[in-house]
C-alpha cells in the first residue's frame, strides 16, 4: 500500500463535496456485547472547512464519536465515511492520516523525547521521507508559534505549550480534519484562549474541518455548527444561536448556557425585547443599543 | 525539583568524541575492552593508557564528572591491587612488613590488573558521558538491526527505551507531587524505623502506579491515533551518520591495535 496518496489533489468535480466530508450513517456502538449502547443511530455530516462543536453531558458518547472517526473503534451498526472512504480495518491508516486528533491530557500524548521528535512521530509512522519531515516540522511549529522550542524536552514545557506541540504534530501530517477532544480542558483560561486562537488561525490558513468536543461554552459560540449529544443520540443540531435559544431544554439535559445568553434572558424577563439570541458581549450591546434608538 | 535534570550522565560539550557516531563509539569501546586483555608489557599498557587518557581529555568532559563515574569502582581497583599483593608469591621479595612479604610480581600484577580495570571503566564511562541516552537508543536499534531477521523485537525495544526516557522526568515530577500530597496528610517518609519508612512508601507507590497505567493506556491510544503500527514502513527523523571524524578515529584506533601487538612481549 502506498503511503502517499496524491496530497488532496482532488478534481473539482461533482464528487468533491463528498470527498471532503465526514459522514456518520446510522451509527450504533457499544463497547462490549453485554454493555449498553453508547451511541444509538447517530447520523450527521461534517463539511469541508466547517467548524463543528460537539457538546453533551459526561458520558453522552462524545469521545466515542471522536474515536470512531479515525478508526480507534469500529461501529457495530451503520457506517462512517471519511472523505468518501468507509472507515474499516483496511482503511484506517489512510483515515488516520486525514483525521488528526488532539486529546485532553497534554502529557499523555507527547511521545517524543523532544518537541521535534514528537512532531516527527506521526510523519515517521506514515513513512514520510526525512527531508519532508524537517520541512514540515519547521512549518508546523511556526504555525503554532513554537519554533523556539524545537529542541526542548517535554518536562520543561507548560501544559499549553505541550498542547500546541500536539497540534503541530497533527498539522505536520497535513490532515483534512482535526478533532480536539477537550484539548483545552486542562489549561488555564489564558492557555485555553491561546490554543483556540492558534486553532482558528491554523484552520483559516489551511482550510481544515475542525471538530471540537468541549464543555467550554465560550468555545461553542464560535463554532459554525453545534451537535448536541444526549444519552448516545443526536439531540439537536444547529447554529450556536439556534442551540442556545433552547435554553430551557438544554438545562433539562444537564447542559449550561453561556453567561451572555443568561443575561439576555434576565433582561427579557425585566421587560426588554431582544430580537435574536446574542452570542457575545458585542451582539448583546448591539441589541440594547438599537433597542433604545428605535424607542 | 531541579528543572535542568538530565537523565543519565550526559555532559554536553563540543568535542570530537561528542561528534562521533554513537555506533562507532560503541564498536570502538567494545574492541578496546577486548584488546585491553592482550596487553602484557609496560609498553603495551602505556600505549593503551595513552589512548584512554587522550580520549578522555579530548572529550572535554570536566575531570570531576569522569571521577564521579569512577567512584564506585575505586574500591574494586584498590581491592584487586591488594589481593594481588597478598596472593602472588613470585619474584624477588621487595619488602618485608612484619613477616608479610611483598613480592615484586605481586606489585607488577596488581598494578597491571588495576590499570586494566581503570582503563575499562574510564573508556566505557566516556560513552555515557558524551552520548545522549536517545543517541544510545538509536545506536542500539541500528546495531541490533540484524537480529530482526530472527524476529527479535529490535524496534519495539528501542521504542520502549525512548518512551521510558521520555517519561522518567514526568514520573519523577509526579512522585514529588504525590509525596508532598501524602506528607501533607501526615505520611512521614523521613523518620522512623526502616520498616516504618517502607510502609510509608506504599501510599506513594499506589497512586503512582495507577497514574502510570492510565498514562500508558492514553499514550497507546494517542500513538495509534497518530498512525503508529510498529516498525514496518516507518521512516526516521533522527539519523545516524558516520562521518570524517569517525574514520579518523577508526584509523587511530587501528594504529593503537597494531602498536599493541607489536609491543606485546
Ligand atoms: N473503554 C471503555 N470501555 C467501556 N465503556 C466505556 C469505555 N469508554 C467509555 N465507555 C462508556 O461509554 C459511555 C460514553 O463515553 P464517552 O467517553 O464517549 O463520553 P463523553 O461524552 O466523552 O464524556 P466526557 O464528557 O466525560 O468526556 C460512557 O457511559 C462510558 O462509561
Ligand atoms: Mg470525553
Amino acid at each position: 500500500m502506498s503511503h502517499f496518496p496524491g496530497n488532496s489533489q482532488l478534481s473539482r468535480g461533482g464528487e468533491e463535496l463528498e470527498k471532503n466530508q465526514i459522514e456518520f450513517r446510522n451509527v450504533s456502538f457499544r463497547y462490549h456485547d453485554e454493555a449498553p449502547w453508547v451511541l444509538r443511530d447517530v447520523s450527521f455530516k461534517i463539511d469541508a472547512d466547517e467548524w463543528v462543536a460537539i457538546i453533551g453531558h459526561n458520558g453522552s458518547g462524545k469521545s466515542t464519536i471522536a474515536k470512531l472517526m479515525n478508526g480507534l473503534l469500529f461501529p457495530q451498526e451503520g457506517e462512517i465515511l471519511v472523505s468518501g472512504q468507509k472507515v474499516e480495518p483496511d482503511t484506517i491508516w489512510d483515515v488516520r492520516k486525514q483525521v488528526g486528533m488532539v486529546f485532553q491530557n497534554p502529557d499523555n500524548q507527547f511521545v517524543g523525547t523532544t518537541v521535534r521528535d514528537d512532531v516527527a512521530f506521526g510523519m515517521e509512522n506514515h513513512g514520510m521521507p526525512r527531508e519532508l519531515m524537517v520541512e514540515r516540522i519547521r512549518e508546523s511549529l511556526q504555525a503554532v508559534s513554537m519554533t523556539d522550542y524545537e529542541r526542548q524536552e517535554p518536562h520543561r514545557l507548560s501544559g499549553g505549550q505541550k498542547q500546541r506541540v500536539a497540534i503541530a504534530s497533527v498539522l505536520a501530517v497535513s490532515p483534512k480534519y482535526i478533532i480536539l477532544d477537550e484539548a483545552t480542558a486542562m489549561l488555564d483560561p489564558k492557555g485555553r484562549k491561546e490554543i483556540m486562537q492558534t486553532i482558528r488561525d491554523v484552520q483559516g490558513a489551511r482550510n481544515l474541518s475542525l471538530i471540537t468536543i468541549t464543555h467550554d461554552l465560550q468555545e461553542v459560540t464560535q463554532a459554525d455548527r453545534v451537535i448536541v449529544m444526549n444519552n448516545g443520540e443526536v439531540w439537536m443540531e444547529g447554529t450556536p444561536r439556534d442551540i442556545f435559544s433552547e435554553k430551557d431544554r438544554l438545562i433539562d439535559i444537564g447542559l449550561d448556557t453561556p453567561f451572555i445568553s443568561k443575561l439576555a434572558d434576565e433582561l427579557m424577563n425585566a421587560g426588554l425585547t431582544i430580537s435574536r439570541e446574542p452570542l457575545n458581549h458585542q451582539e448583546l450591546l448591539e441589541e440594547l443599543w438599537t433597542l433604545h434608538s428605535t424607542k | 525539583m531541579n528543572n535542568s535534570m538530565i537523565i543519565g550522565q550526559y555532559v554536553p560539550a563540543e568535542s570530537v568524541i561528542h561528534k562521533m557516531d554513537p555506533r562507532s563509539k560503541i564498536a570502538i569501546i567494545f574492541f578496546f575492552v577486548l584488546i585491553v586483555f592482550f596487553a602484557n608489557s609496560v609498553m603495551s599498557y602505556g600505549l593503551l593508557t595513552v589512548f584512554g587518557v587522550t580520549a578522555a581529555a579530548s572529550s572535554k568532559v570536566p575531570l570531576r564528572f569522569i571521577m564521579k563515574g569512577l567512584t564506585p569502582v575505586w574500591f574494586l581497583i584498590i581491592f584487586t591491587f591488594l589481593l594481588h599483593l597478598i596472593v602472588t608469591k613470585e619474584g624477588d621479595v621487595l619488602y618485608n612488613l612484619l613477616g608479610w612479604k611483598i613480592y615484586e610480581e605481586g606489585v607488577v600484577q596488581g598494578a597491571a590488573i588495576s590499570l586494566r580495570f581503570f582503563l575499562l571503566i574510564l573508556v566505557t564511562s566516556l560513552l555515557t558521558l558524551t552520548t545522549t541516552p536517545i543517541e544510545i537508543t538509536d545506536a542500539i536499534e541500528e546495531l541490533l538491526g540484524p537480529l530482526k531477521k530472527i524476529r527479535f523485537p529490535v524496534h519495539e525495544l528501542a521504542l520502549m527505551m525512548s518512551i521510558s526516557l521520555r517519561f522518567i522526568p514526568t514520573l519523577m515530577q509526579e512522585t514529588e507531587k504525590i509525596s508532598k500530597a501524602q506528607a501533607s496528610r501526615g505520611v512521614d517518609f523521613r523518620t522512623g524505623s526502616f520498616k516504618d519508612r517502607l510502609k510509608a512508601i506504599v501510599p506513594l507507590l499506589v497512586p503512582l502506579f495507577v497514574s502510570a497505567f492510565k498514562r500508558a493506556e492514553e499514550l497507546a491510544m494517542a500513538m495509534e491515533a497518530r498512525g503508529y503500527r510498529g516498525g514496518e514502513g516507518r521512516t526516521k527523523l533522527r539519523e545516524l551518520k558516520v562521518g570524517k571524524v569517525d574514520f579518523m578515529i577508526y584509523a587511530l584506533f587501528l594504529l593503537v591495535v597494531i602498536g599493541l601487538f607489536l609491543t606485546r612481549s
